[in-house]
């Protein structure tokens, strides 16, 4: 009915390959788009924005570049707390060090940085495939939190030990430190999220994303046929730690304001953008979308339910919590092994034929 | 002798000792990853979960009291009896054998043929999954786990030491009796793979599915009973752990130091696996007494697994393991 390619007339090459080639899609995401930037930061309040909005837009960030590397050139990696936690203290000693220069600047560079040294624990990926690389990551996820732990410059010597955000401002908002508004922040990291998931999707649509995927699919084959190994994985690496540090410096300085690296970027980080991808789907970028929600939204409204609605006590919410995440994982590698994007697509294969599907 | 040199030693030793409480652990992995090609990353929790269960029946305690009692308003705390340590072991492994039937009814049957990744993954759900099912089964305070294993310094070994170098070392009772279960624990493993019928079933079904299944091998008997000896491991495991540091969260988390264990040995080699357990146990005590002071400390976190990183760049396939080929 609404949704068909029929009747859409492409007359040139930049329109055949546009990312929305069918024209609902190309005004539903208009309209998101529409609601996220010009509707929520005038209808928000402090609560929504750092229970649910800042995490998921943080964590989505963390789930594309995870998902880059995962999904799409197949390279398991359990090291994106350690990842994330460059970021953050990259950002960190930029804000100190050179606070005349815009944030925006700074959360750019650390994750350059982040980018350089997930090449750097990338490059044994060459040699050690599947789950030994996977273990290897956990290598990096250890070194780096014990790293920032250890050696004081990284925190500025602080008595605590903690890394603070300062205030820093963008067109004069402060958008870091305790004196912000929730819309500001909200906006900061939604701009971050948009140019993200723009360069991905258009990454993974080019040249470079097709020799990911082959790698992926299988790598001597790809060998093959002549891509190169080492800089499809060492470019997947790349990319990939450059959006987990944007993500780790955002989470930082936006949302969390202080951080502690053992605490804040612990394992059980890796782990949650793990689940992310997983259950949105591994190999797209709604599905970092859709994962980053999932696991955002659904402790608040267990929370909301279990400890709002019939009064347990939180700690018996909390294990709920990993039984129904737990769970959930497992009916979904049974169910669908390929995401709620794969839930979306087959929803949308069945809109194209509605209401007449034979 | 110097003292430096007789510090180094009984670090050595303690290194040993340690060494072999992560080899049981890895001995668990190795087994479900042979006999079914799934890398089991639940088998800390397990350790974890069996050890709770098994001072929840000790104790007395109510499965789900705390839930029950939040749902209904009621003041249930314990059955108010003690059940001996022995009968509560031969209970809890009763309990492992049920989680692996389920286990291998509700999650694996149906992702027979799957890639190993997913497998994998699904273990990683698993492992959530149980830690939830034994906090709200048993409650997550840390509990005291005592089955009567000796504890405390070894006086001979102390004296002895002493006597020799004028300096008595350190070994924990729990540590000997560790090493000498892991050994027979070990021994007894050997003897089942290679001389019960049930056993070469197992090798059997490691070593082709199809083929097993094709002479008439029952594969789903097969995978729940490599369950049942991997949740017998973890049992074991768990209550060396638990009666060491108490029975706690982060006991699952010497799964993740297992994970390098297995790497270095090779997942598929039980040797392999301890072989790579003493090497690590040893390689990081003896790094973090010579190199630890100077950087700081707290070296044991990492060090195992950067050890195997290095390892694995010039060894792919780890010490025992099988050479891997890849056929496009």
């Amino acid at each position: 009915m609404f949704y068909r390619e029929a009747g859409d007339f492409k007359t040139s090459y930049k329109d055949d390959n546009q990312t929305f080639p069918i024209k609902f899609d190309r005004y539903r995401y208009y309209a998101v788009l529409f609601v996220a930037f010009a509707l929520v930061p005038f209808i928000v309040n402090d609560y929504w924005v750092n229970a649910m909005l800042l995490p998921f837009l943080i964590y989505s960030i963390a789930a594309i570049g995870l998902n880059i590397l995962t999904g799409y050139c197949g390279q398991v990696s359990l090291g994106t707390g350690g990842f994330m936690a460059v970021g953050a203290y990259a950002c960190y000693k930029f804000m100190t060090a050179f606070p005349e220069i815009s944030i925006i600047v700074h959360v750019i560079l650390s994750g350059g940085v982040t980018a350089a040294v997930c090449i750097l624990f990338g490059l044994p990926s060459l040699r050690i495939k599947g789950f030994y690389l996977a273990v290897a990551t956990l290598a990096a996820q250890f070194f780096l939190v014990w790293l920032f732990n250890r050696v004081p410059w990284f925190y500025n010597y602080s008595a605590s030990g903690q890394i603070n955000a300062p205030e820093r401002t963008v067109l004069d908002i402060a958008v870091t430190g305790p004196n912000t508004d929730a819309w500001a922040k909200y906006m900061f990291c939604l701009v971050f999220l948009t140019f993200c998931a723009l360069i991905a999707r258009n990454l993974t649509r080019g040249t470079i994303g097709r020799t990911w995927m082959a790698i992926r699919d299988m790598d001597i084959a790809a060998e093959i046929i002549g891509v190169n190994p080492l800089k499809a994985k060492i470019s997947a690496f790349g990319v990939s730690g450059f959006f987990v540090g944007i993500a780790g410096a955002l989470l930082f300085a936006v949302y969390l304001g202080a951080a502690e690296a053992g605490d804040s970027f612990g394992i059980t980080k890796s782990f949650l953008v793990l689940f992310m991808i997983i259950i949105g789907g591994l190999g797209s970028i709604f599905g970092s979308f859709a994962g980053a929600a999932f696991l955002v939204l659904l402790p608040v409204l267990l929370k909301n339910v279990l400890v709002g609605m019939l009064g347990w006590p939180t700690d018996l919410a909390a294990h709920l919590e990993f039984i129904i995440v737990g769970g959930l994982i497992i009916l979904f590698l049974i169910l669908e092994p390929h995401g709620l994007a794969q839930l979306w697509r087959v929803a949308k294969e069945k809109l194209r034929l509605w209401p007449f599907p034979h | 002798m110097p003292e430096q040199l007789i510090f180094g030693m009984e670090v050595f030793l303690n290194g040993l000792m340690a060494g072999v409480l992560y080899a049981l652990v890895a001995l668990g992995f190795v087994l479900i990853y042979k006999a079914s090609g799934i890398f089991n990353y639940a088998q800390g929790v397990m350790a974890l979960f069996s050890a709770l269960t098994l001072v929840g029946i000790m104790e007395g305690q109510v499965p789900f009291g705390h839930l029950v009692n939040a749902i209904f308003g009621t003041e249930i705390h314990g059955f108010g009896w003690h059940v001996p340590a022995f009968a509560a072991i031969l209970l809890t492994m009763g309990v492992m054998i049920l989680l692996a039937w389920c286990v291998q009814r509700f999650v694996f049957r149906d992702l027979v043929g799957q890639e190993p990744i997913i497998l994998f993954m699904a273990t990683i759900g698993l492992a959530y999954f149980l830690e939830g099912v034994g906090d709200l089964m048993w409650g997550s305070e840390i509990k005291k786990l005592d089955v009567g294993l000796p504890q405390g310094i070894n006086a001979v070994i102390d004296e002895t030491t002493f006597e020799w170098f004028g300096y008595g070392f350190f070994i924990d009772n729990l540590d000997i009796v560790a090493t000498i279960i892991a050994a027979l624990l070990v021994a007894a493993l050997v003897v089942f793979a290679q001389y019960t019928k049930q056993g070469r079933a197992m090798r059997a079904v490691a070593d082709d599915h199809q083929a097993a299944l094709s002479v008439g091998i029952s594969l789903s008997f097969v995978w729940v009973m490599v369950w049942s000896v991997a949740g017998f491991v973890a049992l074991v495991a768990g209550i060396m752990w638990g009666t060491k540091s108490g029975v706690q969260f982060s006991l699952s988390l010497i799964a993740l130091k297992a994970l390098p264990v297995l790497m270095l040995g090779g997942f598929t080699s039980i040797p392999g696996a301890i072989v790579g357990g003493l090497i690590i146990g040893v390689g990081e005590k003896l790094f973090e007494f010579a190199v630890g002071p100077l950087v700081g400390g707290a070296t044991e976190n990492w060090f195992a697994y950067v050890l195997a990183l290095v390892f694995l760049v010039f060894r792919p396939q780890g010490l025992f393991g099988e050479k891997i080929i890849e056929r496009v």
